[in-house]
């Protein structure tokens, strides 16, 4: 029980900080970011290669991690999204260079990487011992790491000049506009903490888990489960999402045997939002 | 079409459903070469043909998405009802021996069930909930068929699916059995599901009810306040495009002669979405366009080995970035202003078509 309890908080906190990048980029440009998952991987490899190739410090590879994640984020926003949300008729289409997008990034990483798992070797060794729980210290690590970065994320939304322009964004673009807000800049700035984010998630999980080039999706999905259970683009709701998630794995893996317990999950999810279809936190058909 | 000097109930029918004689004649040309060019031309060549009849197939399914995107719903759960259409063939042939020619319907029937149960649930959720609730079902649709047990054999899925047999009448041979290595009875087959198809959805979307989905795309909660049973009719929608991908799938299990649950992934309900967006959502002939672009672009792109993936990537980049509202969008742009009314939803409603008839 215990350990199901540390396993839980673990992939919570990991679980809350892809989620989190998921619903900035939603609440902000307003589509789903369906190259997240193949984001998160991206992120993984660029610490496997700083970290386990080149031999570099483990935070000196999370940096680089999040600094091409988001070089990638904002040059999405420039070169694709802005043009297709401009000319697109139909609102569904920014879903197609969305999806567009993520096979890019998949092709990509699968010409790149090959079809292999990658995986890292750990960080930190040892192993803690809580009320009976046993807790690695790699693990520790990405808790601590994860649960710092959602801190600042929160901290920087809520108190800083930026931040508080992309909440006027979410709300409202065109009032925001006529506040001043320079709108284009402030959705890159949005695309790309959001695309660091999932980076830096793929980047603290490649030491726990090894990653290959085809994760994205699965990733994504997970995602998608989290922010449709908090409600998207409410940034409680995905922390919420990704600590119902995460336990609820936890749990699922000490019960069932392997792929039970995701059928699960999504049965209960499907049962949830026919009684909530907005999710815990949304707003209706945000 | 277009125009507007023209009392639309002095045209002939089926120029107001759309088919002018210029596209009437495109049309022709294009069966032509589609029914009797191609497959004389490649008879030889198997591999041409199992390109084209894997387009063809991919069409035919995604024609059901492009149906749910005339409610302006973004489908993604096509592959699971593909699956489920491909498993109930499976099972019906090779465990109670039943016809193929009978699986087909069947397995339509079956995955349109599942559809309209399913839909009746998740239906309610709109915008980027119904995506992602939908993509959600095909990996749970595929996790279930993969712990199954008995009924599904799990992973190792079902293979030995029987080929479709002669149908005969009075002992007359109207079909003959699919032989073994004969990809030109399924290539018509195919076609014939593809045709089928196509008149169906260009039926429905000409009539009443095309207006009341695309009433329903533009604004559901005014649809409903104007008396559409709105409830009752994206269940309907759905449910028709469901039975698409079940027939879909029932052909593909037959041609390919297994099925498991990794046959229809995520991956695969994207893609039959894409080819939708891709061809154009405005389009009857948008996913067929698509699908047969993309599908034949890929294969075109086998010389490049291990780049073909990386390429094929960014040509699928550089379309929707040039064209993000679809390839046959070009039509329209080239047409100018005129087609671009046509393309403006009409007043909508039960007595709209009254009052186009007036």
């Amino acid at each position: 029980m215990e350990q199901i309890i540390v396993n839980g908080v673990v992939l919570a906190a990991n679980y809350a900080l892809i989620a989190l990048g998921l619903t900035l980029i939603f609440g902000i440009m307003g589509f789903l970011n369906f190259a997240h998952g193949q984001m998160y991987m991206i992120g993984g490899f660029v610490v496997y290669y700083v970290y386990a190739i080149f031999g570099l410090n483990y935070f000196v590879a999370l940096v680089a991690c999040a600094l091409t994640l988001f070089v990638i984020g904002v040059l999405f926003e420039r070169l694709f999204f802005r043009r297709v949300l401009r000319i697109a008729t139909r609102e569904e289409n920014s879903m197609l260079l969305a999806v567009g997008t993520a096979l890019l990034l998949e092709n990509m990483a699968l010409t790149m990487f090959g079809e292999k798992q990658h995986g890292v070797p750990p960080i930190v060794t040892g192993v803690y011992r809580i009320f009976g729980a046993y807790l690695p210290a790699s693990r520790l690590l990405v808790l601590v790491i994860s649960l710092a970065l959602i801190v600042a994320l929160l901290l920087f939304v809520q108190y800083t000049k930026p931040g508080r322009a992309m909440r006027a964004v979410a709300q409202d673009k065109e009032v925001s506009y006529l506040m001043g807000v320079d709108v284009a800049r402030i959705s890159a700035l949005g695309f790309g903490i959001g695309a660091a984010l999932a980076g830096l998630a793929g980047g603290l999980l490649i030491t726990i888990s090894a990653i290959n080039s085809g994760i994205g999706t699965a990733v994504s999905i997970k995602a998608f489960i989290m922010i449709m259970i908090g409600g998207a683009g409410v940034v409680a709701g995905a922390i919420l999402g990704g600590v119902v998630l995460g336990f609820a794995e936890a749990i699922g893996y000490a019960l069932f045997p392997g792929s039970i317990t995701y059928l699960l999950i999504f049965i209960a999810m499907i049962l949830f939002l026919i009684i909530r279809p907005q999710g815990i936190m949304g707003k209706p058909w945000g | 079409m277009g125009m507007a000097a023209v009392d639309p109930a002095t045209r002939p029918t089926l120029v107001r459903m759309g088919l002018t004689p210029v596209r009437a004649l495109g049309l022709g040309l294009l069966a032509l070469a589609y029914l009797v060019a191609i497959p004389l031309y490649f008879a030889a060549s198997n591999y041409i043909l199992s390109v084209i009849i894997n387009a063809t197939l991919l069409s035919f399914i995604s024609l059901g998405v492009w149906l749910t995107f005339a409610i302006g719903r973004i489908n993604i759960s096509q592959g699971a009802y593909t699956l489920i259409g491909g498993y109930a063939t499976a099972i019906l042939s090779t465990r109670y021996g039943v016809s193929f020619w009978l699986c087909l319907p069947l397995s339509g029937l079956i995955a349109a069930a599942c559809g309209a149960l399913v839909g009746a649930a998740i239906l309610r959720l709109r915008g980027v909930y119904f995506a992602m609730i939908t993509l959600s079902l095909t990996e749970a649709v595929r996790l279930a068929f993969l712990n199954g047990g008995d009924f599904t054999r799990g992973a190792g899925g079902i293979v030995g699916i029987p080929r479709p047999g002669a149908i005969s009448v009075f002992g007359i041979t109207l079909v003959p059995a699919f032989a073994g290595a004969d990809s030109l009875s399924f290539y018509y087959l195919g076609a014939a599901l593809l045709i089928l198809g196509l008149l169906v959805i260009w039926r429905i979307h000409t009539s009443r009810l095309g207006w009341v989905f695309r009433s329903m795309r533009q604004n559901e909660d005014l649809a409903e306040s104007i008396g559409i049973n709105v409830a009752k009719y994206r269940i309907l929608a759905y449910a028709v495009c469901c039975a698409f991908g079940g027939m879909g799938g029932a052909f593909f299990a037959a041609y390919l002669q297994n099925i498991y649950p990794s046959t229809y992934s995520v991956t695969d309900s994207v893609y039959f979405m894409l080819y939708c967006f891709l061809g154009g959502l405005d389009f009857i002939f948008g996913a067929v366009a698509g699908a047969f672009l993309l599908v034949i672009s890929f294969e075109l792109l086998h010389d490049l080995q291990q780049y073909q993936a990386l390429i094929y990537g960014l040509v699928m980049i550089s379309f929707i970035l040039w064209l993000p509202n679809g390839i046959l969008s070009l039509s329209i742009r080239r047409a100018g202003r005129a087609e671009d009314e046509e393309v403006e939803v009409p007043p909508v409603g039960p007595g709209a078509e009254k009052e186009a008839a007036e």
